[in-house]
């Protein structure tokens, strides 16, 4: 436990401690400001029973920044230490190969959600200003949306560290989890287009979709298949990451 | 105390393709410094590596203070102090703020991470450069910190890649100080392609050639056989034909070679038959012979040499 918050102060301030993890920032208060300016006329119309967060769920710019910044933040995880020659004596210390994994993991899960908190400040913001804002905006439901955000981050987090762990530049780390996080988007995607399927294939593609799961989460509600489904995607990647470290002593 | 530092036997290492390491068997005593000596290439960063268990053994087995590097990964690292080739730092930190997150790491407590900070700072002369980021520092500075580094937790057994290397002269001698210094209190396995500082630093020697130990000794007793007995050079004034026919004659002399230098000097390189010092000799002769001398010393031998000459030596057995 020492080791790993050892390890965690360390990921956390070299997010934060860093010019990337500033540009980040800046990119993601970017995006959540267009996404506020969509959502404005939205509410300007007829009056609406929609959760705010169920609009901001449906702006594009959502799933921008979960499939954009996600890959930029965790490139650096292992690749960059395996480059600098850092990963040799991390591991010549007494630490354990989970310790490590779980600590550049949380650290970057950390640095994730705090990119997200302008998305409160935003929505306070139009509760502020809107008529009968107690039906469109409950707190419940914008909790409930930062849960659904975490779980599906942890997910992309997660992936990143495996695709960083698997090489030594961080360019190949970003490029193959940008692979791999649009690819399992698109998959979410199929039950959608091109034509919405009949039959089994159609559950086989809601049940892995990403994007049907987070819906729930952003009308505020709490489904525990939804929880199981990303819980158990992180823990496979995280299992994942894990052995590609385990494997040095494989070789 | 009996029990060895470090035991390797018989270790192999495999890469794909090409054998690193082959069944290389040698003891470190508690309190030696001993040198790994070799080109590069010769698998002197594979051997540190696999003591310091991060990278596994193809077969042998490497026990450090009794315990087995593979089996036991966590009780051999918690006795060991490595600084990698290079050196690698995290440069984005301060030089306190690093050494206390590596003492942690390591295992010690708040406390005694702070004190153990403060006295390896003031070891390492680093006091002075405490809060400076470690990216903005010289090289010797970052090389003291690596060392800093390896004996924050008071490791038995300190383990330095190439620990010297791009360093000028004065950081040079300073960390080769600080090495000896070191070298009371702890055991010391350290990587060197310079033969030199083995001479300066180590008590012991490991010679290492294409993944074979080629000689293991005593650093006096190799300097005795091997690196000392290099050829004997005069600057002598005789004509050359008159030089070539003398020595040539000499039962004692092996190879003759004659440069001349300004005037009438000649550079003479002389070697000896079995490593035979010919300089009492050559100093004799000189008077005999009535040649004026103005220059009498010994060449000393490159790695290279060495090299031929333990091969040679092999050989001939």
């Amino acid at each position: 436990m020492r080791v790993y918050l050892t390890l965690l102060r360390r990921e956390l301030a070299s997010h934060f401690v860093s010019l990337t993890g500033y540009v980040i920032i800046s990119v993601v208060l970017l995006l959540l400001g267009f996404s506020i300016l969509d959502m404005l006329p939205k509410l300007n119309g007829d009056a609406t029973d929609t959760p705010i967060t169920r609009i901001f769920y449906a702006t594009v710019y959502f799933w921008m920044l979960m499939l954009l910044t996600t890959p930029i933040m965790t490139m650096r995880t292992f690749a960059q230490e395996k480059f600098t020659g850092t990963f040799e004596t991390l591991m010549t210390t007494p630490v354990s190969d989970l310790e490590v994994v779980l600590a550049k993991f949380t650290g970057a899960l950390i640095f994730f959600m705090v990119t997200w908190l302008p998305l409160g400040g935003y929505m306070m913001l139009l509760h502020q200003y809107t008529n009968q804002a107690a039906t469109a905006f409950d707190y419940r439901t914008l909790l409930c949306t930062y849960l659904g955000i975490g779980l599906l981050g942890s997910v992309y987090v997660a992936l990143g560290c495996f695709a960083s762990a698997l090489t030594r530049s961080q360019l190949i780390a970003a490029a193959v989890s940008y692979g791999m996080g649009i690819t399992i988007f698109l998959l979410s995607l199929r039950s959608l287009v091109p034509i919405p399927m009949a039959g089994w294939q159609a559950k086989v593609f809601t049940y892995i979709s990403l994007t049907e799961h987070l819906e729930d989460f952003s009308r505020g509600i709490i489904d525990t298949s939804n929880l199981v489904f990303y819980l158990s995607l992180t823990g496979m990647f995280l299992f994942l990451t894990l052995k590609v470290v385990e494997s040095r002593r494989w070789k | 105390m009996s029990e060895p530092m470090i035991e390797v036997v018989n270790l192999t290492k495999r890469y794909a393709g090409h054998l690193a390491v082959a069944n290389v068997s040698f003891t470190v005593g508690r309190g030696q410094i001993v040198g790994l000596l070799g080109p590069n290439g010769a698998g002197k960063s594979t051997i540190l590596r696999i003591l310091s268990c991060f990278l596994p053994a193809t077969s042998g087995t490497v026990r450090v203070g009794g315990f087995d590097v593979f089996e036991q990964t966590d009780e051999v690292r918690r006795r060991i102090g490595y600084m990698p080739e290079n050196n690698p730092l995290h440069v984005d930190m301060r030089v306190r703020e690093y050494l206390k997150f590596r003492a942690r790491l390591k295992g010690l407590s708040l406390a005694a991470s702070r004190d153990r900070v403060s006295t390896v700072l003031e070891m390492c002369s680093l006091t002075e450069v405490d809060r400076r980021i470690i990216g903005q520092l010289s090289k010797g500075f970052r090389q003291r910190v690596g060392l800093a580094d390896a004996l924050v937790h008071e490791p038995e057994l300190i383990i330095l890649d190439e620990p010297t290397i791009g360093l000028d002269p004065n950081q040079l001698r300073s960390v080769r100080q600080l090495i000896k210094d070191l070298g009371r209190k702890h055991t010391i396995l350290l990587s060197t392609h310079i033969l030199p500082e083995v001479e300066a630093t180590c008590s012991h020697v490991l010679i290492l050639h294409q993944g074979r130990i080629l000689a293991s000794d005593a650093t006096e007793n190799l300097q005795r056989n091997i690196f000392q007995s290099g050829p004997a050079i005069a600057e002598l004034t005789a004509s050359t034909s008159t030089l070539q026919e003398f020595f040539a004659a000499q039962s004692e002399v092996e190879t003759v070679d004659i440069v001349p230098t300004d005037g009438d000097w000649k550079r003479v390189t002389l070697t000896g038959r079995d490593g035979h010092d010919l300089r009492p000799l050559i100093h004799q002769w000189a008077c005999t012979q009535r040649w004026p001398l103005r220059e009498l010393t010994h060449g000393r031998h490159t790695l290279e040499d060495v090299f031929v000459k333990i091969t040679r030596t092999e050989k001939e057995e």
